[in-house]
C-alpha cells in the first residue's frame, strides 16, 4: 500500500514536471483561506493583498502571467483537508498563499506537504503549525509564541495589570494565544474562562470577570464573539482594560461592540501598521479595492511576491520553489524574510504591535516590548 | 465549582437572565402558536427572527443611524426603538406570511404527512439564511449606539440599567397584549377554536387558512419586536444569528409547554436564568449543558412542560 502510494506520488510529480518544465508561464499560485463565514473579513484581506502582487506581476510579465486560483475554506477545518486535496491535484499550483486560520492549517497542511505544495501562510499563527514536520511550511509573520509574550508583556509593562481575567475561545488559534499569555502573566492571572462559537449573550462571564476583581481582560479569539462580549462587558459597568490578538484586530469589532464601549480596546498584532510600510502599497491597495488595507494584506502581499520572485527565476516546479523559499532573504513591505528550518520566521525579524481603538477607530499605538 | 460567584452576583445574573429569557420568550411565541395551532414546528421562525435583526439595522440606517453614527436625544432614541420595533415585525411578519404561503400551504393542500413538513420547514430556514448570508457576504453588521446603559435603579448593591428595563418591559407588555388578544377577541377565539378542533370550527364557519396567516402573523410580529431587542442588547446580527436563538427559544417553548403562550414566557424566562447560573457555576463552557439537563428533568417529570399544552386543549 505504501509502495503504491509513494509510486502514485512519483507519478504525479513527474507529470507536474512534464507540463511545466522549461516553461515559466501558466502557473498558478493559490490562495486558501475563508471568503464566506462570520470570519471572512481575514479572508478576504489576505485574498485582496495577494491578488494585488500578481496583478502587478502580471502587468510587468504581461507575455508571461501567473494566475491566482482562489480556494474558499469559509475558515471551517472541516472543509481543509478536501479543498487542499484539491490543490495538490492541480499540478499547475505550486503554492499557497495561506491557509488563512490555524485549525484548517492543522488540517490542510500535512496533505499539500506531501506533495510539495510551498505553503507560505500571511496569517495562521499557532506556533504548533511549525512544529508538525510538514517540510514545505512558511510563515510570513510572527507566530502566537511572539505574539502573546508581546501582549502579556504589554499587559505587564505599559497597561501595568495587577489583575487579568483571560478568555479563550477553545479554538487552535485563542486557546494557543491565551496558554502564552498565561505563561508569561503567572500569578498575574487571576482566573480565566473558556467562551463557545456564536455565544451571544454574556451575562455570567461579564458577572465573573467583575467578582474576580481583574484590572484587564486578555481575550484570546476572533472578533464575532469579542465584539458582543465587549458591548455586554461595558454596558453592564465592567471598567477592566480590554487586551486581544490579532483576531480581534478588525473594524467589525468596533462596529459590533460600539464605538464607546470598544474605546481604549489594546489589540496586539504581528502585523506592520500600514503606515508604516514601505513603498506605495497602502495607496494601490485602496486603488484596487476601494478599501484601506486590512489586518495581513501587506502579509499576504509579501508573501504573494516572494512565491513570484521564485517563478520568476525559473523555479516552476513544487520542488524547486520550496527550495527557493527556504534560503529567500529579501526585504518585503512590513519586514526582512529570513525562514528558519521549521518554517517559522527568523525572530529578529518579527515585531509585534500594540494597536488602540480610539475614536471609531484601530490606531498603532506601540511596538509591544520584546522578552 | 464556585458557589461563591453564584451567591456574589446573585442579582446581577438573575437580571441579566431574565433580560436574555425575555428574547427568548418572545421568539418562543412564534413556535408555540403555530405548533398550538398546526401541530408543526416551525424550524424557518429562526429566520424570521434573524430577518428581523437586518429589518431593524436598515430602519436605523434609513433615519442615517449607523454604527459610530452617535446617540441622538430621548425621544428621539424611543421614536428610533419604535420605528424599529414596527419595521422588524413587518418583515418578519411578512417573512413568515411568505414562509407559509411557500413552504406549508402546498403541503397542506396535498394532505402531507408531517414529517414532509419538517423537511420543509428546515429547508426553508436554509435558504433564507443562506441567502442572507450571501446577500451580506457573512459580515456582522454592526449596530448604532442608540441608547448609552444607565443605572435606572438598584437592587441590593445591584444596578439594573435602563436597557435591561426596556428589554424586560417590552417583552412582558408584547406577551401581555398577545394573551389578550387570543383570550378576548374574536378573531382570538378563533385561534383557539381551530387549535382544538380544526373540522368542527370550519363547520362553525371559522376560515381557517386565515387563521393560519393570522398565527404566523402574529408569531412573525413578536419575533421582529425580539430581533430589535437583540439588536440592541448585543449590538451586531449577523445571517446565522437566528440558529442558537431558536434552538433556544424552541426549547423554552417546550420546557413552559408547547401550544402554551403563558408556558413560553415562563419557559424563556426560566431557561436565561437557568443558563446564567449554571455558567456561573460549571464555568462558561458548560452553559449550554445544564440548560438541556433541566430541560430534560423537567421534561422527565412533567412530558408536557410546565403548564401543558392548553392552547390546543378543551378547558372543561
Amino acid at each position: 500500500m505504501a509502495g503504491l502510494l509513494v509510486g502514485a506520488a512519483a507519478c504525479a510529480k513527474n507529470n507536474n514536471d512534464e507540463t511545466t518544465s522549461g516553461s515559466n508561464c501558466g502557473n498558478e499560485i493559490a490562495f486558501f483561506g475563508a471568503l464566506t463565514g462570520g470570519n471572512a473579513q481575514l479572508g478576504i484581506n489576505i485574498r485582496d493583498g495577494a491578488k494585488l502582487a500578481l496583478d502587478q506581476y502580471n502587468k510587468a510579465n504581461s507575455s508571461c502571467q501567473v494566475k491566482l486560483v482562489e480556494k474558499d475554506s469559509a475558515g471551517d477545518p472541516a472543509q481543509a483537508s478536501g479543498l487542499a486535496s484539491s490543490v495538490v491535484q492541480d499540478a499547475k499550483i505550486l503554492g499557497v498563499v495561506g491557509p488563512a486560520f490555524s485549525g484548517e492549517s492543522k488540517v490542510a497542511n500535512p496533505i499539500l506537504s506531501k506533495q510539495g505544495v510551498v505553503i507560505l501562510t500571511a496569517s495562521a499563527t499557532n506556533p504548533a503549525l511549525a512544529q508538525q514536520g510538514d517540510k514545505t511550511f512558511h510563515r510570513a509573520l510572527g507566530n502566537d509564541a511572539s505574539q502573546g509574550p508581546g501582549a502579556a508583556l504589554y499587559i505587564k509593562d505599559v497597561v501595568k495589570s495587577k489583575k487579568t481575567f483571560v478568555v479563550d475561545d477553545a479554538s487552535e488559534y485563542g486557546k494557543g494565544l491565551a496558554d502564552q499569555v498565561k505563561k508569561v502573566l503567572g500569578s498575574v492571572v487571576v482566573k480565566s474562562a473558556v467562551v463557545k462559537e456564536k455565544q451571544v449573550d454574556f451575562g455570567s462571564l461579564v458577572n465573573d470577570i467583575k467578582a474576580s476583581g481583574a484590572d484587564t481582560v486578555f481575550w484570546g479569539g476572533y472578533y464575532r464573539e469579542a465584539a458582543p462580549f465587549m458591548k455586554q462587558f461595558r454596558d453592564n459597568g465592567g471598567k477592566a482594560t480590554f487586551v486581544a490578538g490579532d483576531g480581534v484586530k478588525d473594524d467589525a469589532f468596533v462596529k459590533g461592540a460600539g464605538e464607546k464601549e470598544a474605546e481604549g480596546a489594546i489589540l496586539t498584532c504581528p502585523c506592520v501598521p500600514p503606515e508604516k510600510l514601505q513603498g506605495t502599497f497602502a495607496a494601490d491597495y485602496k486603488a484596487a479595492t476601494g478599501r484601506d488595507p486590512g489586518t495581513y494584506s501587506a502579509e499576504a502581499f509579501d508573501a504573494a511576491n516572494i512565491l513570484l520572485s521564485g517563478i520568476k527565476a525559473g523555479n516552476t516546479t513544487r520542488e524547486k520553489l520550496n527550495t527557493y523559499v527556504n534560503n529567500y532573504t529579501g526585504k518585503g513591505i512590513t519586514t526582512t524574510f529570513k525562514f528558519q528550518s521549521d518554517g517559522d520566521l527568523d525572530p529578529s525579524a518579527v515585531a509585534v504591535w500594540a494597536y488602540k481603538v480610539q475614536g471609531g477607530k484601530i490606531i498603532a499605538d506601540q511596538l509591544a516590548p520584546k522578552p | 465549582m464556585n458557589f461563591h460567584n453564584l451567591t456574589h452576583g446573585f442579582v446581577d445574573l438573575t437580571v441579566a437572565g431574565l433580560t436574555q429569557g425575555a428574547i427568548y420568550a418572545l421568539v418562543a411565541l412564534g413556535y408555540t402558536l403555530v405548533y398550538g395551532v398546526l401541530r408543526l414546528i416551525n424550524f424557518a421562525h429562526s429566520e424570521v427572527f434573524m430577518i428581523g435583526t437586518f429589518a431593524a439595522a436598515f430602519v436605523w440606517a434609513w433615519f442615517g443611524y449607523t454604527p459610530g453614527s452617535g446617540t441622538p436625544g430621548a425621544v428621539a432614541v424611543i421614536g428610533l426603538i419604535l420605528l424599529a420595533m414596527l419595521g422588524g415585525a413587518v418583515a418578519s411578519a411578512g417573512t413568515a406570511l411568505v414562509v407559509e404561503r411557500v413552504a406549508y400551504r402546498p403541503l397542506r393542500r396535498r394532505n402531507a404527512p408531517s414529517l414532509i413538513f419538517l423537511i420543509s420547514a428546515i429547508g426553508a430556514s436554509v435558504a433564507l439564511s443562506e441567502s442572507v448570508g450571501v446577500a451580506t457576504g457573512r459580515r456582522p453588521t454592526g449596530m448604532p449606539d442608540l441608547l448609552v446603559p444607565k443605572q435606572a435603579f438598584m437592587i441590593g448593591n445591584t444596578p439594573v440599567t435602563n436597557l435591561q428595563l426596556l428589554i424586560l418591559g417590552s417583552a412582558l407588555l408584547m406577551l401581555v397584549g398577545l394573551d389578550t388578544f387570543i383570550n378576548r377577541t374574536r378573531l382570538g377565539r378563533g385561534v383557539r377554536a381551530v387549535a382544538q378542533n380544526p373540522d368542527v370550527a370550519a363547520l362553525m364557519g371559522v376560515n381557517k387558512d386565515r387563521v393560519i396567516m393570522l398565527i404566523f402573523l402574529l408569531g412573525g410580529g413578536m419575533a421582529g419586536v425580539a430581533a430589535v431587542l437583540y439588536n440592541i442588547k448585543v449590538g451586531q446580527t449577523d445571517a446565522s444569528v437566528g440558529f442558537v436563538l431558536g434552538i433556544k427559544a424552541f426549547t423554552a417553548a417546550v420546557l413552559g409547554g408547547i401550544g402554551n403562550l403563558r408556558g413560553a414566557l415562563l419557559g424563556g424566562l426560566l431557561l436565561g436564568v437557568v443558563e446564567q447560573y449554571g455558567a456561573s457555576i460549571f464555568g462558561n463552557q458548560w452553559q449550554d449543558v445544564v440548560a438541556f439537563l433541566v430541560l430534560v428533568v423537567v421534561l422527565l417529570f412533567r412530558p408536557t412542560g410546565l403548564l401543558g399544552e392548553s392552547l390546543g386543549r378543551a378547558r372543561a
